[in-house]
């Protein structure tokens, strides 16, 4: 084997190994717990997709990496095993988060915009739509041709050469 | 009325420019503390330098600063010298080194100088959780009866101090010394 073939398996070597590198440590940030039973298991993920990291604020807790989204999914975990409500855990991180940290915030006037915010722009949309709508009934007279025009047209359609000359 | 109806489109655009502009000077990463108005939380966690355990009770009395900081957060370098400049200048601080290595803490104390009355050890972060912390460095301000007051996100400097936290010490502005 001559030392360039060499050489190039050794590369070869390493792009592998640190591929597999990439792709533990990719898998290593996301812990895995343990649940009683599954319905345990069920609220966990419906929970932790209805809280927001408060850190990265696009994403909720289940799909952040953020140490903090880690440690809420920790105390999450610890809280549904000792047998909290949903209500008691929610409540749990309002307290210490703000309803920021709901996707689905409870209802205050500080929210109320947020909650009612489409249904009034779709009535003020339906209502706009609707005063636009009469108004173009008043526009839209009936465009019948009167007797002496349906005569003057019957007269050049019919009879081209009747009131004037055509050039050729 | 029709002429009217030829200026609406043009209202619209101005208010939503109106609304978009205002957008530009809001941080949409400062949230508002949950814990602003409420007790301090309980904790029992050990002192950074003597291991000594501490409660709620044995840190507050009068107002002071408790600033979330930790050796990993860049930025807590950043503001440093000025936490001393306002230890120096009669600030009670309280520092809560936040998920970090206690050895790490102690040799960066060491090394920067030590701004603070006193320095909670929260390994685990439970504190931090417990008082809504998302990141560091935090600044909470805590009156004499341990509540709450104010939270600020990010670096503390002199524009922070001067608009925002100097009103809860009345003590360390009229001195003069911050001016």
């Amino acid at each position: 084997m001559s030392d360039n073939s060499l050489r190039v398996h050794w590369l070869a070597v390493v792009a592998v190994a640190s591929l597999c590198a990439m792709v533990m440590t990719a898998h290593a940030v996301i812990e895995t717990y343990e649940f009683a039973d599954s319905t345990l298991e069920r609220r966990y993920h419906s929970l932790s997709d209805e809280l927001r990291c408060p850190k990265c604020q696009n994403q909720t807790i289940a799909d952040s990496n953020a140490p903090i989204a880690k440690d809420l999914r920790f105390l999450l975990h610890e809280q549904l095993e000792s047998g909290a409500s949903d209500d008691e855990i929610l409540s749990f991180m309002v307290a210490r988060y703000g309803e920021f940290v709901r996707y689905r915030p409870g209802l205050d006037s500080n929210t109320a915009l947020l909650w009612y915010g489409p249904l009034i722009l779709t009535l003020v949309t339906l209502g706009a739509l609707a005063w636009h709508l009469r108004g173009r009934q008043h526009v839209a007279a009936p465009l019948e041709p009167s007797e002496e025009e349906r005569q003057a047209l019957r007269t050049r359609l019919i009879e081209p050469d009747s009131d004037q000359e055509r050039p050729l | 009325m029709p002429r009217l109806r030829l200026w609406l489109p043009l209202a619209a655009f101005i208010l939503l420019s109106l609304l978009l502009f205002k957008g530009l000077s809001l941080d949409p990463t400062s949230l508002p503390s949950a814990l602003v108005g409420k007790a301090l939380p309980e904790f029992e966690l050990q002192e950074l330098h003597s291991s000594e355990v501490l409660s709620r009770q044995d840190i507050i009395g009068e107002p002071m600063l408790v600033n979330i900081w930790a050796t990993w957060c860049y930025s807590c370098r950043v503001e440093h010298p000025y936490l001393l400049d306002l230890a120096a200048n009669g600030v009670r601080i309280v520092g809560l080194n936040y998920k970090d290595e206690s050895v790490k803490a102690v040799t960066w104390l060491e090394d920067l100088g030590d701004p603070y009355a006193l320095t909670l050890a929260d390994t685990e972060g439970m504190l931090g959780l417990d008082m809504g912390v998302y990141g560091a460095p935090e600044t909470y301000v805590v009156d004499a009866e341990g509540v709450v007051r104010y939270r600020h996100v990010g670096v503390v400097d002199e524009q922070v101090w001067q608009s925002l936290l100097a009103q809860w010490f009345p003590q360390a502005q009229s001195e003069g010394v911050l001016q």
